[in-house]
């Protein structure tokens, strides 16, 4: 920040327009403030609606109890998308937009009322989203496939949501140029920086959903007589599946943030984070084609090329920052004096802290369960045996909620105090609350995941296909039963999870008490410190210089998800060899 | 003593620094392993394995394709299961699969060892093609033909499940694949 900035923000303090953190010594813009309130309490509201859906279709799917009636399951699966991939995560990254584009760079909103009416759009549309889709008129999934038709209001409200949070996008972009033009900002922070590669990813992702869902809403309103099904779903799917790689790369964003706050962690080396998020940015979206693996309409090697991120782009990407994440904590430990033997800094970290847990969590879960089964489900014969089966749901629950999710709520537990200045109402729920919800999650995802592998349908009310003609049993099986016993429990514990963090965050909000200085003690002294310029010059004169590994640890538990992932993918060509049908 | 900032904090102008050697390592053999990965989509599984994934595109009026199955039934039907006309083709003819909500019509009885060409279609809305106890999957549309050419190595009965959502009677939807010595 140069000089003549700094004078303005000091200038914008004393004119009440922006408060300095007592915490993190930040300048907070009061319009700024206000917005990631908002936004942030909106994603709260909608991450506890779609838990309580959630309930109601696990507990549906879990034939013991088999709860709701066939119509309610499918409004209430379809309702339950929308709240969890699009309402709850969208509105918390408006939030980090907002976050990333202000208090970390100490600057000004300059246009809050063009992103108040991105909010106001954005929940408008949600609201009225979640109310047709439960009404019966919309009974169309999250995905809403044409020709099967819903009311013609669906698609709008679709449509002006995604304009909202594409205003939202745009504002980002307007802000981050103006930064950059008033000295505001030289290099972006890693945490901006990966939001800007969200907000990239978002602007493509936006695009697609609108040529997906305007010609369809011209269907619906019989201006257009005919829709195609296949372009439907090959541009649906560059929203829907891109939606989720915005979710990737800022949940990537706030894992550094919280390794940064929890332990004092660094990016072990700027450019190799950043170079990772540019081969997300240059090749993830060509993953939309995982989607259509088994559709008519492309030759297989397209499909190959497309699926592969052309030769696993951005899995290369993944895996970067799958080694610079656990390095970053592990030089951090060692720096703090815990660098005896291989894992003391891993023995020796502060596991009690919800922001450390949720992030080594979320790192495990969304690497190993998620990463893994989504690159194995992206292979062109592969996708055959498991495409629409419940190992979907399974691999995505992983990436997004036990992934995103869970890192969202880490973060949040600084976050809110900071924003809302109220201390935290309940720490020591805090502190259990992400086990609680990463046990439920996993154990939800092998139970689905081992039920899809037996084949059974994601989005199906009965798998039991009771007395109707040409009916099967074939579902009925003890490890199909055991399966749905881990998916119902999975997602009860879960969801004793998710209450607990929604508890605490509602208490918080609303009852905590009223603190200029909020109490946190997890917060690391050297959370947000700059480069120490003396060490980096020492380092290019090659004083810096190391013989031995500086994360041995790390490289161990890289190499051994390595072995895990080709495990895995050995195991998935295997079971598709034993298919007794021949398929050419 | 750290050389790079906090995420939370801009770094200096002169922030870039070369890669590490651990770092190296590792993205070389991320990348390697993609290149592996790729090469077995793309080379090696298609030279060695069973399960391919060749779908023969065409497009498809519905009400033409529906003109298809029906004289396909008519030419082959012999007989009738629960309802669904049951038919046998020879394996030289095109065999033609209807999807519609929430039927899958009709009942093929196929002879093990043969190699068929079946063409899928709805004539409504999107299904789901799962051949069940085997779990191979395909995405039906309408105004699309999905072909396949597949060969049962083994006798039995199959269930064909739709496991794309399609409407309310969705998990009603079932066909059946008869395989014969």
């Amino acid at each position: 920040m140069t000089a003549q900035a700094a004078n303005s923000t000091n200038d914008s303090i004393l004119a009440g327009l922006m408060r300095r953190c007592n915490i993190t010594n930040l300048a907070i813009d009061r319009n700024a403030e206000k917005l990631i309130m908002v936004n942030a309490v909106v994603s709260v509201v909608f991450l506890a609606l779609g838990g309580i859906m959630a309930m109601l279709i696990a507990l549906t799917r879990w034939e013991m109890v088999h709860l709701l009636s066939a119509d309610w399951y499918y409004r209430v699966t379809g309702a339950h998308g929308a709240a969890m991939l699009i309402f709850w995560i969208l509105f918390f990254e408006v939030a980090g937009l907002i976050f990333s584009i202000t208090v970390i760079l100490n600057r000004r909103l300059l246009m809050p009322k063009v992103w108040w009416i991105a909010f106001g759009t954005m929940l408008v549309s949600a609201l009225a989203l979640i109310i047709i889709m439960l009404s019966g008129e919309a009974t169309v999934m999250f995905t809403a496939y044409p020709p099967l038709e819903a009311t013609s209001w669906f698609y709008l409200f679709f449509i002006t949501f995604a304009v909202g949070a594409l205003i939202a996008v745009i504002a980002f972009f307007i802000e981050l140029v103006n930064a950059r033009y008033r000295g505001q900002v030289g290099p972006l922070p890693l945490f901006t920086f990966a939001m800007l590669a969200a907000a990239v990813l978002a602007l493509w992702t936006l695009v697609s959903g609108a040529a997906a869902l305007i010609p369809t809403y011209l269907w619906s309103i019989g201006l257009i007589g005919h829709i195609d099904a296949g372009v439907y779903r090959l541009l649906f799917w560059g929203f829907g599946h891109g939606a989720q790689q915005i979710n990737l790369v800022a949940m990537v964003g706030v894992w550094y943030v919280l390794a940064a706050l929890t332990v004092g962690a660094r990016p072990v080396n700027e450019g190799v984070s950043r170079f990772a998020f540019l081969l997300i940015i240059l090749f993830i979206h060509m993953g939309a084609i995982h989607h259509i693996l088994v559709d008519p309409g492309f030759s297989q090697l397209s499909r190959a090329i497309n699926t592969s991120y052309f030769i696993y782009g951005a899995t290369i990407g993944s895996m970067i920052h799958a080694l610079s994440i656990p390095a970053a904590i592990e030089m951090a430990q060692r720096r703090k004096g815990f660098g005896q033997g291989i894992f003391t800094w891993l023995k020796k970290a502060p596991w009690k802290e919800p922001g450390f847990s949720s992030l080594v969590l979320s790192f495990w879960l969304f690497g190993v369960m998620g990463g893994i089964s989504g690159v194995i489900m992206g292979t062109v014969q592969i996708n055959m045996i498991q495409h629409n089966t419940l190992i979907v749901p399974a691999h995505f629950h992983m990436t997004v909620v036990a992934g995103t999710t869970l890192a969202f709520m880490g973060l949040s537990y600084y976050l809110i105090p900071l924003i809302f200045r109220r201390d935290n109402v309940f720490p020591g729920m805090a502190k259990v609350q992400p086990y609680v919800f990463a046990i439920g999650m996993t154990i939800w995802g092998l139970g689905t995941g081992f039920a899809g592998h037996a084949g059974m349908s994601r989005r199906h009310w009965d798998s039991t296909f009771g007395d109707m003609p040409l009916a099967t049993d074939i579902f009925q099986s003890a490890q199909i039963d055991i399966s749905l016993v881990g998916l119902g429990l999975g997602a009860l514990i879960a969801g004793i999870g998710g209450a607990m963090y929604i508890v605490n965050a509602v208490a918080t909000v609303f009852l905590g008490k009223k603190t200029d200085t909020p109490h946190l003690p997890g917060i690391d002294k050297d959370a947000l410190t700059p480069a120490d310029i003396s060490a980096r010059e020492a380092a290019r004169e090659g004083h810096g210089h190391h013989r031995g590994f500086e994360f041995p640890g790390t490289l161990i538990l890289v190499f051994a998800f390595l072995v895990l992932f080709m495990i895995l993918y050995a195991t998935s060509w295997f079971e598709l060899s034993t298919i007794t049908w021949t398929i050419e | 003593m750290v050389e790079t900032s906090s995420p939370l904090v801009a770094p200096p102008p002169n922030w870039w620094k070369p890669a590490g050697r651990e770092e190296k390592l590792w993205i070389g053999i991320a990348a390697v392993w993609a290149v592996s990965m790729f090469v077995m989509m793309v080379i090696i599984w298609p030279a060695i394995g069973g399960q391919q994934n060749q779908i023969h595109s065409y497009r498809v009026d519905p009400s033409e394709f529906q003109a298809y199955t029906a004289a396909f039934i008519e030419e082959h039907q012999t007989g009738e299961l629960e309802g669904v006309p049951v038919v046998s083709p020879p394996p030289d003819t095109d065999i033609f699969l209807q999807a519609s909500q929430f039927q899958w019509t009709p009942v093929l009885e196929l002879q093990r060892g043969e190699t068929y060409r079946i063409l899928m279609s709805s004539i409504d809305v999107q299904h789901g093609f799962s051949l069940q106890p085997d779990n191979v999957n395909f995405q039906v549309l309408p105004d699309f033909i999905t072909g396949l050419e597949m060969t049962p190595n083994e006798t039995g009965e199959y269930t064909i499940v739709c496991n794309e959502f399609c409407g309310l009677g969705h998990h009603l939807m079932v066909g059946q694949i008869i395989v014969v010595d």
